[in-house]
């Protein structure tokens, strides 16, 4: 097919996810609102205030790049799973099936939704936390690039989730048992260098430690993990999810019989 | 003439080992009006499944207006529009939304698409329901979306999976002038349904699958001249309680009940005679139908002695 057929075909695909949690955007964009507006009040005002300085800087600045990245992360993924396993589910996905839509275009259409809701949900926290803490910006495109390969490593994650997910409780299990303990555990709230050097080594294995770090960076200009180290992680992962999603989707695990 | 679509011994073994289809061939010429019958289980699906490639083959070629479907998937599938048997929409978006996107993911630009998408829906009476979710329609109206959605790239192949399912017959009568104006426009119809009538009265070829075998693949009339005997059913006055026959020289008959007369007309007898013999014993007749649709009558043979051949009970 021609570049500009399948420029239209994603720009489709773009439209209609972005059209989708537009048109139910109480679920998905105002939940992100309330729960960071009741982390600032509760860790940052409340707690914050007795914990001090971390890494230099009070512990509200020190947590809102974390809880940015946060909800990029959640909703990246949960769009993309939810969008994709519900199109599973009703079977319009055989809409795109039946057409001459390459599957790279399926792949980049739903990430690019997971990625256009991540980020929008990141501008609203990212707002909301201007009620509560002044924000400053150390490097601009260290934030920007930080958080498209976020969005799209967990876009990815939640696409390849869906194609197997057989049930709407497959589509909780990552989320609930694996990417929330990540994050919780992956420097939101602490910086890794408080932790004793064997749970520091364990935390070099967690992904979101990389990612919250270089967001971190790209804010207050501090970080647990060079930044090298930082992007070649999102980079890897992002090969690798998009080449597993790419065979998936090929192959047509969960999608024909 | 061009063959739009040409299939050859095709074979799908699913999962398990169940065997759907065991080496079917089968060629649609361009412009035809094509019937694929068969019962329940008996593979039409999984063909057109293949056909649209939302079933992986085992083995086999498909070849779509010349482009094979493990080659030039993208361009085969640019030639076909599927009306699947199930409702396969996004309930929860506008017929609009729903119809526009599915152009363009055939490339079509969202003016054009907007444009065609009033058209159609406008021809298959969707329009008022334009804006409304897909959860909301009828039955009816879920199935001509379905319909109004197949063409929105306009399509030289339309495939239909049991289009008239749980249609009413007024509303499946104006689906049947809608197809026939379609075809008449150029587009090849293939068909799959259950009511033969339908299948009758708008196919110029069809095939009988049965057991992921094709049993019978011929055009209609020939199909039809097959059928030996005839049996018609004529309403009569009232005749004498308790007779099981009339007395009408060659033609075999049975009387249902005293007013409702069953008569055999083989294919070298004309029914003429029958109304002759009948006004000769002052009957008169108020009415006359076909006792089964006849291609039912051919359809039910066929899969029988398929089912004989094959050694089922």
């Amino acid at each position: 097919m021609s570049s500009s057929v399948n420029f239209i075909a994603l720009k489709s695909i773009l439209h209609k996810e972005v059209h989708r949690f537009m048109r139910i955007w109480v679920q998905t964009l105002v939940p992100p609102a309330i729960t960071i507006s009741l982390y600032f009040v509760i860790f940052g005002s409340l707690i914050g205030s007795r914990i001090g300085e971390m890494g230099g800087f009070d512990y509200m600045s020190f947590i809102v790049p974390g809880l940015i990245m946060m909800s990029v992360i959640t909703n990246s993924y949960s769009n993309v799973a939810s969008s994709f396993f519900s199109a599973k589910w009703q079977r319009n996905v055989e809409e795109m099936l039946v057409a001459p839509v390459p599957n790279w275009v399926i792949v980049a259409g739903y990430v690019g939704g997971g990625m256009a809701r991540g980020m929008l949900v990141g501008l609203i926290v990212t707002l909301v936390s201007l009620l509560f803490v002044d924000i400053q910006i150390h490097n601009i495109w260290v934030i920007i690039a930080t958080v498209c390969l976020t969005s799209a490593t967990f876009a990815l994650g939640g696409l390849i989730n869906a194609v197997f997910a057989g049930s709407f409780d497959d589509i909780s299990i990552i989320p609930t048992f694996i990417l929330t303990p990540l994050t919780y555990l992956g420097g939101v709230f602490y910086s890794i260098s408080l932790l004793p050097e064997f749970w520091q080594g364990v935390s070099q294995i967690n992904p979101i430690v990389y990612m919250v770090n270089a967001f971190r960076y790209g804010f207050l200009g501090i970080s647990d993990v060079s930044l090298t180290i930082a992007f070649s992680v999102l980079g890897v992962f992002i090969v690798t999810l998009f080449t597993i999603a790419m065979t998936l989707i090929s192959k047509g695990i969960g999608l024909r019989s | 003439m061009r063959k739009a679509l040409e299939i050859s011994n095709l074979k799908k073994v699913y999962k398990g080992g169940f065997e759907a289809l065991k080496g079917i061939n089968l060629t649609v010429e361009e412009g035809d009006f094509f019937a694929l019958l068969g019962p329940n289980g008996a593979g039409k699906s999984t063909t057109i499944g293949v056909i649209t490639s939302l079933v992986n083959k085992t083995s086999g070629s498909v070849e779509v207006f010349g482009e094979n479907i493990d080659t030039d998937l993208e361009a085969a599938k640019t030639y076909l529009g599927l009306v699947p048997q199930e409702f396969n929409f996004n309930q929860f978006e506008s017929l609009t939304k729903i119809l526009v996107n599915q152009a363009g993911y055939y490339g079509v630009d969202r003016a054009t698409a907007h444009q065609r998408a009033e058209k159609y829906l406008k021809q298959l009476e969707l329009w008022d329901k334009r804006n409304d979710a897909g959860r909301m329609l009828s039955g009816g109206m879920k199935r001509r979306l379905m319909i109004a959605r197949a063409l929105m790239h306009e399509p030289k192949i339309l495939i239909l999976d049991e289009p008239t399912a749980g249609v009413d017959i007024e509303l499946r009568r104006s689906m049947w002038d809608f197809l026939r104006e379609l075809n008449q426009q150029g587009i090849t119809i293939i068909l799959t349904t259950h009511y033969l009538e339908e299948a009758e009265m708008l196919c110029r070829n069809i095939a009988i699958i049965d057991k992921g075998i094709i049993v019978k693949n011929t055009d209609m009339k020939s199909l039809l001249a097959t059928l030996t005997v005839e049996t018609f059913v004529l309403d009569i006055d009232p005749v004498e309680e308790g007779k099981l026959s009339l007395d009408l020289g060659p033609y075999v008959n049975r009387l249902v009940n005293n007013h409702t007369l069953e008569v055999d007309v083989e294919k070298t007898q004309t029914i003429n005679p029958v109304f002759s013999q009948l006004s000769a014993l002052n009957i008169n007749v108020t009415s006359m139908r076909n006792k089964s649709n006849r291609l039912e009558e051919l359809f039910v043979n066929l899969i029988e002695s398929n089912q004989n051949s094959t050694g089922e009970k």
